[in-house]
């Protein structure tokens, strides 16, 4: 490649860099800090990053399996929980997401295409035996569903055995779970599972709003009962006739 | 026994302390295993543990064959460039790529029938979709990178590989961790970041691998007759270093115990989703587009024997693409509940990026300015420029797609897949194949087998990649433009499974195109595996094989 004569260095800094690998490569790291820095910094100080709202808490010790369960399967490769507030979306979801919803999601489910409907406020939307029937087989709820089915939820107990190392990690980290919601994690699992268990009242003081779900087959609370409690709660947090929207403008 | 000629070799400190190491390691994840909370974890823990003990059995069948010499660095007065693990590494990225490629198609099946998930959990979308992603990406494309960057770097610095052991750990080090990733998504373990899926513990031994990948890169450099460093490195510098950034960056997590699988993320909710495509976007600028630039800017001036079109080109597009690259991350979450002040940045800094992208498309393309002619008779060159059409195309519709108007109708749908797709299949694929059919003939000196058969690899996949974007953007168009249809009345015109059902016909298309681009695979194994199975050519200098040196 002799006749390119357009090939020598110009000089000067670039000169500098190519000839020294280290002094590159230092180049390049403070390059490519800057934007990162200064677009992710920000959101962990900036005050309006996260809306002032009532009524998130952290989920109950059943949610929180289901949450695993729901990011195992992969669910957030098929369905987002992130309305936007364009007018098509809120009719036919509900309220736009607020950033508060998923302050304990960790990591975040926002999810990034649909192939099936968004589930941000699914919750509440169907009954139990609904999601029930619709995971086993999603075809015999929606003829044309292109879901795939979970039968298999249905026949796995739930080992939550290691719920509570689960939920203190997630103290570190900042979830506000207090100690006698970690204690108590084992047999809030059993009051949420149970229509009459002897726990319920507690388990609703501590987490208001669990919707306690019936558990009729003989397995026992199923991998499918803690989906379920999961999409249940998915949008209930904030009660939107309170909410002001004027109120946290960003 | 043989044991007194070997009186005078030693064990070299790194092979005594690598295999004291791997013994602890073997150790440590025994004990791992055995405690291990669930059998999945206590699967890859013993992985780890066989691991370990095939490195250090590894070592010591090494040290005992070798000589007690160092391989020489020079041989007749040229430089001795190890090609052994190239070679590994260009074979793993053909078998990755086809189990990629064929996962890809099952998953389009999966979309167009559901019935292909057949209600297991370890083949249902949500867990083959993150398999896809990543044997395509990080396996296919990683090992691409692998390949190509350690030959470059060898040939681009006329100096031997650095390292004995340490380039062989970087290419079996990473292939590993792919296992492991791999098999994790099959039996339920993942992290629930797209494109960053692996735990703690893959990605633990990934850092350890990269770091080696980097020093290995360095210290080649370091021995390099040649006074620059040839343009191709830096961009390979870039890629390894920012990949580094940004792994470390997004996998911020604690395991909830050593004993188990699981972890928990540090970030949460708004700053999780923007880290998160913070990574993700620029996986795609660092990992498929600085690295595969790397490539570029070594095989089109060496395949058409001319040089680089622009030497100032490079050098604007280089610093400019690596500095604007990372802001373009937020514009994967335009309209959610991100504040607008970054939405907005990374609107800008998308539509900023269409330059740098395009010098790079037209410093590549220009190179062949007097060699118009060899795109008719060299198929293999011809994949080369048509990966940086494509290169160019995706890197405008990018741009496109960021703007908040534009994105407002195709966030959410098909659109980002025919996009994500053009880009992979056209740019990335492309690409690779290109380098690997002129790679494969130079590292195994051989004639390659059939350029008749380069061409049919190229047109069978060129029309199956028009037959995937096209039903794309049809569906993605007309699914978003479903959602928001009103009727006359002021009603949401469609139901959410009305919009899926009209998808229907567009990704059994999607699929065929899938399948023509996995033929075309197929068949470029066919030609490979007959090119290393024909004799060798006798070179005296194997830079015949090429029209003229590297820089």
């Amino acid at each position: 490649m002799s006749q390119n004569v357009n090939h020598s260095p110009t000089g000067g800094l670039q000169k500098l860099m190519e000839t020294n690998s280290i002094l590159l490569v230092v180049a390049i790291l403070i390059l490519v800090s800057i934007g990162g820095v200064v677009e992710i910094v920000p959101l962990f100080y900036l005050k309006n990053t996260i809306e002032k709202v009532e009524g998130v808490r952290p989920y109950s010790p059943l949610e929180l399996a289901g949450y695993n369960i729901y990011v195992r399967e992969g669910c957030y490769t098929c369905h987002s929980q992130m309305i936007r507030p364009l007018r098509d979306e809120v009719e036919r979801y509900g309220h736009y997401s607020l950033a508060a919803e998923s302050m304990y999601d960790h990591p975040h489910q926002w999810g990034s295409k649909r192939n099936g409907p968004d589930l941000a406020r699914v919750g509440g939307k169907y009954s139990n035996d609904w999601q029930r029937d619709h995971l086993r087989n999603p075809r015999a709820m929606v003829p044309t569903s292109i879901m795939p089915g979970y039968p298999f939820l249905t026949k796995t107990p739930l080992n939550a055995e290691h719920i509570t190392e689960q939920m203190r990690t997630l103290r570190i980290v900042g979830v506000p779970y207090t100690d006698t919601q970690i204690e108590n994690a084992l047999i809030d699992i059993q009051a949420q599972g149970k229509l009459d268990h002897p726990g319920a009242p507690a388990l609703s003081q501590r987490y208001p709003n669990a919707m306690i779900n019936d558990v009729s087959g003989e397995n026992g609370i199923t991998e499918e009962d803690a989906l379920i409690a999961y999409l249940q709660h998915l949008g209930v947090s904030v009660d939107f006739k309170l909410y002001d929207d004027k109120a946290n403008i960003r | 026994m043989a044991r007194t000629e070997q009186v005078l070799k030693k064990m070299t400190v790194s092979e005594m302390s690598l295999s004291a190491i791997f013994i602890a390691l073997a150790f440590a994840t025994t004990f791992i295993a055995i405690k291990a909370y669930t059998p999945v974890f206590a699967f890859h823990a013993a992985l780890f543990s066989l691991g370990s003990l095939t490195a250090v059995f590894a070592i010591v069948t090494h040290y005992r064959s070798r000589s007690s010499e160092p391989t020489p660095q020079m041989i007749n007065g040229r430089p001795n460039y190890n090609y052994g693990p190239i070679k590994f590494t260009a074979i793993a990225a053909l078998f990755w790529g086809i189990a990629g490629f064929l996962v890809g198609l099952y998953l389009a099946l999966e979309l167009a029938y559901p019935q292909f998930n057949l209600d297991l959990p370890w083949i249902n979308f949500g867990r083959l979709r993150p398999l896809h992603t990543s044997a395509v990406i990080f396996a296919f494309g990683g090992n691409v990178l692998l390949a190509c960057s350690f030959y470059i770097m060898q040939r681009t610095s006329r100096a031997r590989m650095a390292g004995v052991i340490a380039p062989w750990f970087v290419v079996l080090g990473y292939n590993f961790f792919i296992l492991i990733a791999g098999t994790g998504y099959l039996l339920g373990v993942t992290r629930g970041h797209e494109y960053a899926e692996p735990e703690w513990y893959a990605i633990l031994w990934l850092v350890i691998v990269w770091v080696t990948y980097l020093l290995v890169y360095l210290f080649t450099l370091a021995k390099r007759a040649e006074p620059h460093i040839y343009v191709a490195n830096w961009f390979f510098l870039a890629f390894i270093v920012t990949v580094a950034v940004l792994v470390l960056g997004n996998n911020t997590e604690i395991p909830i115990s050593v004993f188990s699988s699981q972890s928990v993320i540090v970030w949460a909710g708004v700053q999780d989703a923007m880290i998160q495509w913070w990574y993700a976007h620029n996986a795609v600028g660092f990992f498929l587009t600085a690295g595969f630039l790397g490539i570029m800017y070594y095989f089109i001036p060496k395949r058409t024997g001319r040089p680089i079109y622009s030497y100032r080109l490079s050098i604007v597009h280089f610093w400019s693409l690596i500095f604007l690259y990372i802001w373009a991350g937020p514009h994967h979450l335009h309209y959610t509940a991100l504040p607008d002040w970054a939405q907005t940045l990374g609107m800008i800094f998308s539509v900023v990026l269409w330059m740098p992208s395009w010098g790079g498309m037209i410093n590549g393309v220009m190179t062949l300015s007097g060699a118009w002619d060899k795109l008719r008779t060299d198929p293999v060159l011809r994949m080369l420029v048509v990966s940086v059409a494509f290169y160019g195309m995706s890197t405008f519709e990018g741009p496109l797609m960021s703007v908040k108007a534009v994105n407002s109708l195709s966030h959410y749908t098909d659109w980002g897949i025919g996009h994500v797709h053009s880009g992979s299949l056209g740019w990335v694929g492309f690409v690779s194949f290109g380098a690997l059919y002129c790679l494969i003939p130079w590292v195994w000196r051989r004639q390659l087998y059939s350029l008749k058969l380069v061409n049919w690899h190229f047109w069978i996949s060129t029309i199956g990649i028009v037959f995937y974007i096209s039903a794309m953007w049809v569906a993605g168009i007309m699914q978003g433009l479903m959602w928001r249809a009103y009727t006359p009345q002021g009603f949401l015109e469609y139901s959410f499974v009305e919009t899926t059902e009209a998808l229907h016909p567009e990704y059994i298309i999607r699929a065929a195109g899938g399948g023509l681009f996995l033929i075309g695979a197929l068949i470029m194994a066919y030609n490979i595996y007959r090119t290393i199975a024909s004799p060798m050519i006798d070179l005296a200098d194997d830079v015949a094989l090429s029209a003229s040196p590297a820089e």
